[in-house]
């Protein structure tokens, strides 16, 4: 799994935030094999040692990181503070998010073309958050993007895959385009099925942090994006309609009292 | 000089962004600046001058996802 020439060692991305303490993120990370974490950058007050605590804790685990612009709801305020993770973190990748809508914090498809665009003539590796919509997907290719990270669902929702369909066209449209199921995922088993529809990576964060035994969910996703990438290279069946014996038929006994049917 | 610094005001003695983050305590700590909405490299923090009511940014790696 490459993003932008880059090799991962796993196909789970894990966010940071939401643990209850530092030592269960740094558990959850290595639970899950983690092969991205993500990070952000806020305001600290002078003299505050919470910023720098926590980049040593990201650094000693020595994960790729991918800074994200949480929180930016204009084009200008995105390009800046991915200008300002990129000195920070020192990486040229960005997980661009420009939020056009408060209560879903559904991505401004619109401005994150718009900042895609800036972002990749000044350098930078771009993971847009977006939306599953296939025109806008052509959009941020065009405007420089070669990874695409549509939602699942709302952020921090936990509804799993909200449109199977819009999904599975996207990723049939595009099938060389590293794709990551980037927000929604509650449950390990909407990351097997986002493998089993052909994406090449799920983002996790709440689901993981807010889980009563974050360590263990981390765990448990990591099973899961194992098994549903396992199962897709395995070839699945297809579905039927009706049902087909999977015992044998041929010498079955008729002489035992049954209905035949 | 009146600056805003992260949306609080601050009175400062010093003239550059450098010498600002200086006197504010963020010496050498890993931080981002942006002056008005535009982003600072650090190399450029010693040449670039504050003027009264500029709008600092200075942001710190945190948890995100």
């Amino acid at each position: 799994m490459r993003f932008y020439g880059t090799e991962l060692s796993s196909r789970l991305m894990l966010g940071t935030a939401q643990y209850d303490s530092p030592a269960i993120l740094a558990d959850a990370v290595r639970a899950a094999n983690a092969g991205v974490v993500t990070v952000s950058l806020r305001r600290e007050a002078a003299g505050a040692q919470a910023g720098q605590a926590f980049w040593s804790l990201i650094r000693d685990l020595g994960v790729p990181v991918l800074p994200n612009t949480a929180g930016c709801h204009g084009v200008r305020e995105a390009v800046t503070t991915a200008q300002m993770a990129r000195e920070v973190f020192g990486t040229d990748w960005i997980k661009l998010e420009v939020i056009g809508q408060g209560d879903l914090l559904q991505p401004d498809v619109f401005g994150l073309v718009e900042a895609t665009r800036i972002l990749t003539d000044d350098g930078f590796k771009v993971f847009p958050y977006t939306t599953e919509d296939l025109v806008v997907a052509e959009r941020l290719l065009r405007a420089g993007a070669e990874v695409l990270m549509p939602w699942g669902a709302p952020i921090g929702s936990g509804r799993g895959l909200n449109n199977i369909f819009g999904l599975r066209a996207l990723r049939a449209h595009y099938p060389d385009i590293p794709m990551v199921i980037d927000a929604g995922i509650g449950r390990p088993s909407h990351a097997s099925a986002a493998f089993e529809l052909g994406f090449d990576a799920v983002l996790i964060n709440t689901a993981v942090a807010k889980a009563g035994d974050p360590v263990l969910m981390a765990k448990a996703f990591r099973l899961a994006c194992e098994a549903g990438l396992a199962g897709r290279d395995a070839d699945p069946m297809e579905e039927r309609d009706m049902a087909v014996p999977s015992t044998p038929t041929l010498g079955l006994a008729r002489g035992l009292g049954g209905e035949m049917i | 000089m009146n600056i805003n610094v992260n949306g609080e005001p601050h009175e400062v003695r010093a003239q550059t962004l450098a010498a600002v983050l200086e006197e504010l305590g963020y010496g050498g700590a890993r931080v981002a600046t942006a002056l008005n909405g535009n982003f600072v490299p650090a190399g450029l923090r010693s040449s670039q001058n504050l003027r009264e009511g500029a709008e600092l940014e200075i942001l710190a790696p945190m948890q995100g996802g």
